[in-house]
């Protein structure tokens, strides 16, 4: 049972520490914080459009576009970096396997590019 | 390593195609080259039909067992390319009439056969899965390929929703099974169920990889999305999903009931002839009261399907070859069906409604009378194809003990033929309407022909040999 507990016990100390540090920044913010509030800067944030509105609006789809390039290129780097750590230990069919999977993502940036998918306007 | 590319090298030439014609195509003329590039790629899957068909016809295994190239998946590759090379001819000239046809038509559908072919060829949960989503991902985007019409964009939306939905709950067995066999190649798995019992959790695990697997082969009760994907995608598509995707389907099917789950065969089995039995009357009788051409055709893939899974039921090696053959000739009677639809059209305006069918036989005797002998073969009249076809898939059934399924098949099958007949009737006897135009499209008329043609042709000369084909396929899968 103590061996348990001690085992739990870093986790114990950073919870507090967590807690503690989260009321330090609330109470830093509410105590030495200079307040000069507009409508604009208390409405909820969001990106390019009015916070509450009607969820059924026309959205432009040039947004849905540059999020699933950004999600291709992300997963990308996500692959990339476990190869790049391993790379050490890796045979060269790991390397070329990396190399064509880039290949083959170089040829769908290639396409969307001449598609103009990156021109906004 | 080598070795193993080898065993792909069909896989990698198509893909090496896709990634080529798209690169060379977006650099160049874009859509002014997309019919030369349907045809090209066509010529492309039908070269590579004849060297995967011509090929090694031994069993081979590459990557530790993750892709399988045997005499199975080698049937059925060759069945998918056939088929989507016919189906891409087909849609050249209805596509640039329409102005739909843009150059990464024919590409998808590459890229959806690659997919198709890995499907077919998977021998472990990992490369199932990337198949599927390959061939799912290029499918949904051909579904709304005409993006401007209100029910292709929903036809692409509610396949991709549902679709996913199924490829979830495909994922959730996958991980079930993994998490039970503590192995995802299926060699392992097999080893790992085997004997009396199946673990609660193989169970579970194997009960949702046949949901997810029955969403794509479109069995009831996993078949909503059919009728409205079938309805509101362009009619070359539509024909597409109709024929080398349901050909992949059943064969990842029948290839992770056996390689996978072999040992196992009286727990999937009910399953199977449970997903059957609904599919070949919900098929048969929903069909009844459709008008649209292409939503009746919708039900009676569900029905075939259910004919389909009926061989898969029995659980035989016999059940796989006849489910092989029925597959074949399925494909076949629908490449010709499709290519009359397509050729439907009012004042230059397609329609797909039956009733503008009604007397057909009287100014175009020679069409009419192709169509009766595709519906019959659809309906299973004797003497054409499609009777032999659900002749095997019922004598599969009855030899693996299924006697009742057989029953139930042919008491489903009765009831499919009314629709089909009432188009017949239609044709020959319906009141006299405005009349369709004459087909301009001689490779849609040739198509029809040939498909008719094979109908009966096929019976005279012992099905071209097929059967041998399907029952060394179905050796190589069952042992």
């Amino acid at each position: 049972m103590e061996e348990m507990l001690r085992e739990y016990l870093p986790i114990i100390i950073f919870l507090a520490v967590a807690i503690g540090l989260g009321i330090v920044l609330i109470l830093a913010a509410a105590i030495i914080a200079v307040r000069n509030p507009d409508p604009e800067k208390v409405s909820a944030y969001e990106c390019g459009f009015n916070a509450f509105d009607d969820a059924r609006m026309k959205f432009d789809v040039r947004f849905y576009l540059v999020s699933i390039l950004f999600i291709i290129f992300d997963l990308e780097i996500a692959f990339l970096f476990p190869w790049a750590v391993a790379f050490k230990d890796l045979s060269m069919a790991g390397f070329w396997s990396m190399m064509l999977f880039l290949g083959v993502l170089t040829v769908g940036f290639a396409y969307e590019w001449k598609k103009g998918a990156l021109e906004w306007e | 390593m080598q070795a193993d590319l080898a065993i792909l090298l069909p896989e990698i030439l198509l893909s090496a195609f896709a990634l080529v014609a798209l690169l060379g195509a977006v650099y160049t003329g874009k859509d002014k080259l997309a019919s030369a590039l349907v045809w090209v790629t066509s010529i492309v899957m039908l070269v590579l039909a004849a060297m995967i068909g011509l090929g090694d016809a031994t069993t081979q295994v590459a990557f530790d067992g993750t892709f399988v190239n045997d005499g199975f998946a080698r049937f059925a590759k060759v069945v998918i390319m056939v088929a989507a090379a016919v189906v891409l001819i087909m849609s050249q000239e209805y596509m640039q009439r329409r102005g739909i046809l843009r150059f990464e038509y024919p590409i998808l559908v590459c890229l959806a056969s690659v997919g198709m072919m890995v499907m077919v060829s998977a021998g472990d949960l990992i490369s199932l899965y990337m198949g599927l989503e390959l061939q799912s991902l290029s499918l949904y985007v051909v579904a709304s390929l005409r993006r401007d019409s209100v029910k292709s964009t929903e036809a692409g939306m509610k396949y991709f929703v549902l679709g996913a939905l199924s490829s979830g709950l495909l994922l959730y067995g996958a991980s079930l099974t993994y998490g039970f066999s503590g192995t995802t190649s299926f060699s392992g798995i097999i080893q790992a169920v085997q004997g009396e019992h199946l673990s609660l959790g193989v169970l579970f695990g194997l009960v949702f990889i046949v949901s997810g697997l029955a969403f794509k082969v479109s069995a009831v009760p996993f078949h909503m999305w059919t009728p409205d994907v079938y309805e509101g995608s362009p009619t070359p598509v539509t024909a597409f999903f109709a024929t080398a995707p349901k050909m992949a389907a059943m064969g990842l099917f029948a290839r992770v009931m056996h390689d996978a789950f072999g040992g196992a065969v009286g727990d999937w089995q009910q399953v199977i002839a449970f997903l059957a039995v609904l599919s070949m009357f919900l098929g048969s009788i929903a069909a009844i009261g459709q008008s649209n051409i292409k939503r009746l055709m919708a039900y009676s893939s569900i029905a075939h399907m259910g004919y389909a899974l009926m061989g898969l039921a029995s659980g035989t090696a016999l059940g796989v070859e006849s489910m092989l053959v029925y597959m074949a000739i399925y494909v076949t009677m629908n490449v010709g069906t499709f290519a009359f639809i397509l050729s439907m059209e009012r004042n230059g305006q397609p329609v797909t409604d039956i009733l503008s069918l009604s007397s057909l036989s009287k100014y175009a005797p020679g069409r009419a009378f192709a169509l009766l002998v595709l519906m019959f073969s659809l309906a299973g009249v004797p003497p054409m194809l499609g009777f032999f076809g659900k002749l095997y898939v019922l004598r599969a059934a009855y030899e693996g003990g299924l006697a009742w399924l057989a029953v139930a098949g042919v008491v489903a099958s009765v009831i499919g033929a009314f629709y089909y007949i009432r188009i017949v009737y239609y044709m020959y006897f319906g009141e006299e309407t405005e009349e369709l135009d004459t087909p301009r499209n001689p490779v849609l008329s040739g198509l029809l022909v040939a498909s008719a043609v094979i109908m009966i042709a096929a019976v005279v000369l012992n099905l071209f040999g097929i059967d041998g084909a399907a029952a060394s396929a179905a050796a190589s899968l069952v042992n």
